[in-house]
């Protein structure tokens, strides 16, 4: 039972770390280039890793941290214009094997000991030299904290049954939503009665209030202590996954827009949109500029609580990014965020079960890490052919493959 | 916000437009009374074919002109070459063509679109995994919501957005597309998503439509209200310039035929002077020229209710195995 | 390094004394036990075993770069430092220690840390020892002439290019026949120099026939992919990114596997050293001349194929339009298994190749750091075109590998190829031998 909470514990820790919430803002943008615009960007970790460097090196030189993030910001934007220009008048793989490239070439760049100065060279840049600027915002004061407050210890000194009955508070959480959810799928149908339609505000209400209980019953169930600011505390949690719900609303706001619109029928139809008088390049660049800088964004929270390192944000979390958008969905507004922390929370479940439960003689530490990563390189193949269009995606969508 | 033109134009007289064409000799790169598009020195090859060569072509305003000819003869080459979609080896050269008294030998496909000349295609691009809804209000131009700074503030386009959503149902109204507004244009049937491309292309109030083989793949029950679509739009004041390979079709709608064979113009003039044309059978028909090109018969009203009634049954069908597929 | 043996004995003398004397530097090395959950090791030792560098202090630093512990290499040039947290480490030798006329060799760049230092992921329980590296200082690389460094590396180009052609024309053959590109072609890559590590070094099987039989594994491995993956997922309809995207997860799937079977380090195909061979300004291992020439092989033999056979003729046919090929009677399908099989069986025999001339062996990663060269020279050729491939693929090797005479920190010699990439799509985006696409 012990070992069960240390693994849950373990997941829940990882689902929430700022690293996850790092990738699902990558992720976001990589949403806007691939599931709205069709946009095949292999580099995403190349747009991660200018926003991290320009960050950190503009806050090693004393830069104010608002400028620095303009800086990294600024530095994706012109990285996206470089890319753009060359490729986006061609075919779609050309810009796949444009992106995979320069971003491989950040990293080289990045790693070279000539600028050792200035990147840190391969081992790069490490986090107390630049992180205070951030933690030291913080308003959170000191000490530690639990999420939740008021958690499983308060009640019945702890005993095990509220523990379970948080879990089955949430696991019942779980299947309402999928229920609800599906039912308004169906709804959604233009088959569908008008009043079942017009249900809609009301059902969206239902589901965030009982998606806030399951919430509380995870963490009721298994409490997370951290510190409140410090280089890993709630602080950088809270600022990350703040920016998360800012960069998801922000998407939302443009995708439902007529832009929004350009975008898809970009992915649809080249041709067709420039028939209908669109400047099917310009569009193609604008999305490519702002998902790459959600993904330069995303890099500044991803060294936030750790370090700049070049190999860190190799394609590897390009593909990692890949992952978690196909199996949230792609081209929906939720599935980036949930993707990502369902794939993060997966692997280290997998692992972590490896490592408890297989044992040492069949499977050493080391290897149950490869293992976690042979399971989500065949769960990738196996998503992309029976569930293409993921956990929130439309299947009826996928029907008229273009 | 113009609004869809529904008012009639002196051209929807049949007499009127026989009167403006009497004058116009029927002889390839004849010129016209008040050409809307003037084509010169136009050529395209392909490694070593020469795909289209056109010297000199002019298009009446106001009309319906047919683009007839051979598969293979350059018809759907030389619209992409106008239309911006590819750009002639002779550029530079020589080649030069102007729509409406403006210069496009430079212009991109969507500002040729822009400028008022929109086309459809041969295969139908509808957008499929959008609705029919989202595919006609990508066709009206200006929107402000489309402007990446403006988009995220939905009242500053909310109200043209709404005009725009007007529009296109009064559009899919006139096409009996309205009650599949909602529905992804992937499931509509071919001919359903030529009446939705052709829809589309109007929403941005265009000066000239040009319709490559718009009745390529549309069941008969369709063609007539394809036609009688085509039809009404010249009666409305618009240009229309079509490819077509059915020549009922031709003979049946178009106020003047363009005939091209192997890259060039071989003839023009109104359909039944050019279908006697002895360089058109040659060219044009080979084998099958003892046959009459247009039977109107075959288009009479009576007949095509009839097949009308067996194609709506087939449809169904169709679509509802449409609907099966995973 | 005759001068830094001598160095050596006279160190190897005088460290007893200095351990008498009671050195305050450095501790001297004691031997470290590993305890699970307690202590890890960190032992190794500097120079050669038949030539050990005795009395260096080797400094131990943790993660953040801060000196945790130095210790002097004993008389067998051993060192050991126990550590009681798991994590990264470096390792570094004092300089100052170092006998006359010696210097460290600086690390692989997969290991190097900050400082010329060596990393080191140390564990608890287990010991690992760093490789400390030592040379004579008058080791010198650029000794020779310009004119002789340019020579040898295009020599050097040549061979690196010849071995991408190998890998490439399966890359290029794959993406004509069913226009997908397959990111797992890098592992095909990589699986050829496993199989032939396990077949040749741990089995013992004769190179040359272990060479044989890993193109044939390896050809068979693009077989049963085609008859149980892609096949029926063409038959689904599925969308080509759709399938690139599968190609990635198989990629990440098997670059763990290997890992996870063979572990992440290093392994040598052969132990035995075949001698060198120079030509002027030119020198070479034997092998390397080998392999050159079983690539030439390999590819005319393609060549011809594609050029003179049926089955080459149906192949281009099923490139330029698969419709058109399958209605004059061509078994698509069947032309698609071949490629296949063929991709991945050439694609093997260019991973041993590698393995044997140019890595020096074969690690998990091996195919994926040329994955991106096979692609730039796939693209810069004119994707889906076999020859422009191998053309393309001949000035990425050159480029690569002059990139350094001619001034490209060493680091930066892939970054190079890459760039040229991205500019040539600027100018010629069809690729030097591709055909502009009609539109429409």
């Amino acid at each position: 039972m012990d070992t069960i909470l240390d693994i849950l514990g373990a997941v829940i820790r990882e689902a929430i770390s700022p690293g996850t919430a790092a990738v699902a803002i990558a992720v976001i943008g990589l949403n806007l280039h691939f599931g709205y615009t069709g946009l095949l960007n292999f580099g995403q970790s190349g747009f991660m890793l200018l926003g991290a460097y320009g960050f950190a090196i503009s806050l090693v030189h004393d830069i104010p941290l608002p400028l620095a993030v303009l800086i990294g910001l600024g530095l994706a934007f012109v990285f996206a214009l470089v890319l753009g220009i060359p490729t986006l008048q061609l075919r779609g793989d050309y810009l796949a094997i444009v992106t995979i490239s320069a971003a491989e070439i950040i990293r080289f760049v990045g790693r070279l000991a000539n600028l050792k100065d200035l990147t840190g060279g391969a081992q790069g840049i490490q986090g107390r030299t630049y992180q205070p600027a951030f933690v030291d915002l913080s308003f959170f004061g000191d000490g530690s904290f639990t999420l939740v407050p008021f958690n499983y210890t308060d009640v019945a000194d702890g005993a095990g049954w509220v523990r379970a009955l948080g879990g089955l508070v949430f696991a019942a959480c779980v299947v309402a939503v999928v229920v609800l959810v599906r039912r308004a799928k169906r709804a959604d149908d233009p088959a569908a009665a008008p009043a079942e339609r017009r249900r809609g505000l009301v059902h969206k209400l239902l589901v965030a209030l009982i998606v806030v209980i399951g919430l509380y019953a995870v963490f009721f169930a298994m409490p997370v202590t951290y510190g409140r600011s410090g280089v890993n505390g709630w602080w950088v949690r809270a600022v990350a996954w703040t920016l998360v719900a800012l960069s998801t609303l922000v998407v939302y706001l443009l995708v439902r827009s007529p832009w929004g619109r350009l975008l898809r029928g970009v992915r649809e139809d080249e041709d067709a949109m420039r028939s209908l008088g669109r400047n099917v390049f310009a569009i193609k660049m604008q999305s490519l500029v702002i998902g790459g800088l959600f993904g330069a964004l995303g890099g500044m929270v991803y060294v936030l609580a750790s370090t700049v390192q070049p190999d860190a944000l190799g394609r590897q979390i390009t593909f990692f990014a890949y992952t978690a958008l196909l199996l949230g969905g792609a081209a929906t507004i939720l599935g980036p965020v949930l993707g990502t922390v369902l794939f993060f929370s997966a692997r280290i479940l997998i692992r972590e079960s490896a490592r408890a439960y297989v044992p040492d003689s069949v499977m050493s530490t080391q290897q149950t890490e490869q293992f976690s990563f042979i399971i989500v390189g065949v769960a990738l193949v196996l998503l992309v052919i029976f569930r293409p269009q993921g956990i929130l995606g439309n299947k009826r969508e996928l029907r008229f493959n273009v | 916000m113009s609004e869809t033109t529904i008012g009639t134009s002196s051209l929807a007289d049949p007499a009127a437009r026989r009167a403006l064409m009497s004058g116009v000799t029927p002889e390839p790169g004849s010129a016209k009374r008040d050409p809307i598009l003037k084509v010169d020195k136009i050529e395209r090859r392909f490694g070593g074919i020469t795909a289209v060569d056109v010297e000199h072509l002019e298009v009446q305003r106001g009309i319906i002109t047919a683009l007839i000819g051979p598969n293979g003869a350059g018809k759907t080459t030389f619209f992409n070459l106008i239309t911006g979609f590819d750009k002639p080896s002779s550029a530079g050269s020589g080649a030069h063509w102007e729509f409406d008294g403006r210069a496009l030998d430079k212009t991109s496909a969507s500002s040729v679109a822009q400028a008022g000349m929109v086309r459809t295609f041969q295969l139908t691009k509808s957008l499929n995994r959008m609705t029919v809804m989202d595919n006609m209000m990508l066709g009206a131009q200006g929107q402000a919501g489309e402007n990446l700074l403006k988009s995220v503030f939905k009242p500053l386009w909310r109200g043209q957005e709404k005009a725009v959503e007007e529009k296109a149902r009064e559009l899919l109204a006139r096409f009996k597309l309205l009650e599949k507004k909602d529905d992804y244009a992937g499931s509509l049937s071919g001919g359903q998503r030529k009446l939705l491309e052709m829809a589309r292309a109007l929403m941005s109030d265009p000066k000239m439509i040009m319709l490559d083989e718009p009745m390529a793949g549309v069941n008969p029950a369709l063609t007539q209200s394809l036609l009688g679509h085509i039809q009404s739009l010249r009666d409305e004041g618009m240009t229309v310039l079509f490819v077509e390979h059915d020549m009922h079709v031709v003979r049946h709608i178009s106020d003047w035929v363009v005939v091209m064979a192997e890259g060039r113009v071989v003839a023009e003039g109104p359909a039944d002077t050019v279908m006697s044309n002895q360089a058109v059978i040659d060219a044009y028909l080979g084998a099958h020229h003892d046959t009459d090109l247009g039977d109107d018969e075959v288009l009479s009203e009576s007949a095509l209710e009839e097949i009308e009634a067996e194609v709506r049954a087939d449809e169904a069908a169709h679509e509802k195995h449409e609907g099966d597929k995973p | 390094m005759r001068k830094g043996l001598v160095g050596a004995l006279l160190l190897s003398l005088l460290v007893p004394l200095l351990l008498l004397s009671g050195s305050p530097s450095a501790n001297a090395a004691t031997l470290c036990l590993p305890k699970p959950d307690e202590t890890g090791c960190i032992s190794g030792t500097v120079g050669s075993r038949a030539e050990p560098v005795a009395g260096v202090d080797v400094v131990l630093r943790d993660a953040e770069g801060n000196d945790v512990e130095t210790v002097t290499t004993a008389e067998d040039g051993k060192f050991s430092f126990a550590v009681s947290e798991a994590g990264e480490y470096f390792v570094v030798l004092d300089e100052e220690t170092l006998p006359d006329g010696l210097e460290q060799l600086p690390p692989r760049s997969a290991i190097a840390g900050p400082d010329g230092s060596v990393k080191v992921a140390a564990k608890l329980g287990t010991s690992v020892s760093p490789i400390v590296e030592v040379r004579s200082e008058d080791y010198d690389a650029g000794g020779e002439s310009f004119t002789d460094q340019i020579a040898q590396s295009v020599v050097n180009g040549l061979r690196l290019g010849l071995l991408l052609a190998l890998a490439s024309l399966g890359l290029s053959l794959i993406y004509g026949t069913t226009g997908l590109s397959n990111f797992a072609h890098a592992e095909q890559v990589t699986l050829g120099g496993m199989v032939a590590y396990g077949l040749v070094n741990l089995a013992g099987i004769n190179l040359w026939l272990g060479i044989v039989v890993t193109t044939v594994i390896c050809a068979a491995s693009g077989y049963l992919q085609d008859r149980l993956l892609w096949q029926p997922l063409r038959r689904r309809g599925l969308g080509l990114t759709q399938l690139m995207i599968v190609t990635i997860g198989l990629a990440l799937a098997a670059q763990y596997a290997y890992q996870f079977f063979v572990g992440a380090s290093l392994q040598k195909v052969v132990v035995r050293d075949f001698g060198t061979t120079t030509f002027g300004p030119v020198t070479l291992t034997n092998l390397s001349f080998l392999a050159m020439g079983v690539a030439i092989v390999a590819i005319a033999v393609v060549g011809y194929v594609l050029v003179r056979t049926r089955i080459g003729q149906a192949t281009r046919a099923v490139s330029d339009n698969p419709a058109l090929a399958a209605a004059s009677g061509i078994d698509v399908d069947k032309i698609i298994r071949l490629v296949w099989t063929a991709a991945a069986g050439l694609a093997g025999l260019a991973g041993v190749l590698y393995a044997l001339v140019i890595s020096n062996g074969i690690r998990w990663d091996t195919g994926m750091q040329i994955l991106l060269l096979l692609f730039a020279a796939v693209t810069l050729g004119g994707l889906g075109t076999a020859f422009g491939a191998f053309v393309g693929s001949i000035i990425i090797g050159l480029v690569v590998e002059l990139a350094g005479p001619l001034g490209a920190p060493g680091d930066l010699k892939y970054a190079v190829a890459l760039g040229i990439l991205i500019v040539l799509l600027l100018v010629r985006p069809q690729g030097i031998l591709g055909r502009a696409e009609r539109v429409g």
